[in-house]
């Protein structure tokens, strides 16, 4: 009877221990998202960091998040085309495939392409900075990390990824196109003027609403990351990893729920 | 006379270990202290204390005086432009090239003038660098060279107080003797306070006033540079002398 209350209370202990860990992580991450906001809305500004941040968040992923695009909206629409003639509504193929393009795989899949590239070289950046202690030498050097490291990064993600992804949404919708016109046999003028009937406000709004927050989320995650890291190379691998795996599930959690909220009702 | 620093009972743990267990130590203005120690022992712990990059457990730490433990925001950036600081690894920014790394406590990351250029280039001069590895970036320096650049960026701002990591550990005995006479002539000539750790008891024969001993979290010896050899304590006998046999047991010098 005793050993049972004691083994029962160790299960006890261990949970509490486990919740108590995940808390004390959420905090963490509360505390250094709420520090490294409020410091970036105060000066001093870094606006040539803030531009370099720019151009390696957005400018150097527009390959990779283009031919996403490409690809994608144009197997979409074969599918949408295969599917829909088994109850002769072949004819949707363009007003279906803008509305899942702008409203979900514009801005998750690009969400997703740019966090394997940016949460990742974020963390890895900052992860050797802070082993190497050169973010303890800025500190001495009265330089505050957050306004000079991350919060460059964060506004950078927050501005760029609205525009990636009206990028990847208009080359998504092209790439549609292509195999409407090109194998399905769809008039191009046509095609245009059903995609653009079908496309509402609202969708494009929440396109860039999700893109926004994906790109906070990217930064985030590569930032607090790489910041946390510690344990020489492995735990700046250990950091690499761990961003890029929560800001995918993030980014997907975020999806969810903003779909939820906008289209949900 | 009040002491430029003092530390009282600092502790610092790190998990279950302990690194410093009630340390005391002081360091009076324009002195030059030199703490020797075992690797792992917590000296560098010691300076990023002082600096208030790690908080210590339980303790003070005194800066003319004044309690600069729990000072936050603006005042602590203002007592941190007091100091001047090399890391032991250097801790080279390696996005920027080594003269906007000298300058950096002055330009905070911006782009720079060519008076400033200057002032990296007179500082390189000074560590025995020549003005050509001005524009390298860190990486393309050998570790000596990135060493002596992170000293010229410590020095840049003229601090009142300056801590030196190792500052001879990896150069040849003829550029750590260019070091050695740089912290000399510093704290001779501009009156800086000098905290430096290292291993090299040539280097700490010629820089220190006085040399204390750190082992097992506290302050085991302190006294004038000249006792180091007989000051009669075992612990201080073995490790000046690089002897593997003695009461400090390598198992716990290495930790
Ligand atoms: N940020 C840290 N987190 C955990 N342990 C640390 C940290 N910094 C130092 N330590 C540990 O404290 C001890 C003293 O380190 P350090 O002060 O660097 O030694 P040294 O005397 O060689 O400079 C070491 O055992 C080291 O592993
Ligand atoms: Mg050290």
């Amino acid at each position: 009877m005793q050993t049972l209350l004691k083994d029962l209370l160790s299960v006890l202990i261990r949970i509490g221990s486990v919740v108590l860990a995940g808390l004390g992580a959420v905090g963490r991450l509360a505390q250094f998202t709420g520090r490294a906001v409020g410091r970036a809305v105060l000066p001093p500004y870094y606006p040539a960091r803030l531009v370099e941040q720019m151009l390696i968040i957005g400018y150097f992923s527009l390959p990779v998040v283009g031919l996403t695009a490409l690809f994608t909206g144009a197997a979409l629409a074969q599918q949408i085309f295969v599917g829909g003639s088994r109850f002769n509504a072949e004819s949707t193929v363009p007003a279906v495939t803008v509305i899942a393009i702008v409203r979900e795989l514009g801005p998750v899949l690009g969400g997703l392409m740019v966090a394997g590239r940016v949460s990742s070289a974020m963390a890895a950046e900052l992860g050797t900075m802070r082993v190497t202690e050169q973010i303890d030498a800025l500190t001495t050097l009265r330089t505050d990390p957050y306004q000079y490291l991350i919060a460059p990064r964060l506004l950078a993600a927050l501005i760029v990824m609205p525009l990636l992804v009206l990028v990847s949404n208009v080359i998504g919708v092209f790439g549609g196109y292509l195999i409407g016109t090109e194998r399905l046999g769809f008039n191009a003028a046509n095609y245009l003027s059903i995609t653009s009937q079908y496309l509402e406000g609202d969708d494009v709004t929440s396109s860039m609403v999700k893109a926004a927050v994906f790109g906070f989320i990217i930064a985030l995650m590569g930032c607090y990351n790489g910041f946390h890291s510690s344990g020489g190379a492995a735990g700046v691998g250990r950091a690499t990893t761990n961003a890029v795996v929560s800001a995918f599930i993030l980014i997907l959690l975020a999806n969810l729920i903003i779909t939820v909220l906008v289209f949900g009702s | 006379m009040t002491p430029k620093i003092e530390l009282i009972g600092i502790s610092k743990r790190f998990g279950r270990k302990v690194v410093l267990d009630e340390l005391n130590l002081s360091v009076m203005p324009g002195e030059s202290l030199v703490v020797i120690g075992g690797s792992g022992t917590g000296k560098s712990v010691m300076l990023k204390c002082i600096l208030g990059l790690l908080r210590p457990d339980e303790g003070q730490v005194l800066v003319d005086g004044q309690d600069v433990t729990r000072l936050r925001g603006r005042a602590r950036t203002a007592y941190r432009s007091r100091f001047g600081m090399l890391f032991q690894g250097g801790a080279l920014f390696d996005s920027l090239s080594v003269w906007r790394n000298i300058t950096f406590a002055m330009t905070q990351g911006r782009r720079g003038n060519a008076r400033q250029r200057d002032l990296a280039i007179e500082l390189l001069q000074k560590v025995g660098l020549d003005a050509a590895v001005a524009d390298l970036r860190p990486s393309e320096l050998s570790g000596g060279m990135q060493k002596r650049v992170a000293l010229a960026r410590a020095i840049a701002a003229k601090p009142e107080i300056i801590f030196f990591d190792e500052p001879t550990t990896g150069l040849d005995p003829i550029r750590a003797d260019v070091i050695n006479d740089l912290i000399v002539s510093l704290v001779r000539d501009l009156g800086i306070t000098a905290l430096t750790i290292t291993h090299d008891m040539a280097s700490a024969r010629k820089i220190a006033h006085r040399v204390a001993m750190l082992y097992n979290g506290k302050i085991i010896w302190d006294g004038p540079r000249d006792l180091i050899h007989s000051s009669g304590n075992p612990y201080v006998d073995q490790f000046v002398n690089g002897r593997a046999e003695g009461p400090i047991k390598t198992g716990q010098l290495v930790r």
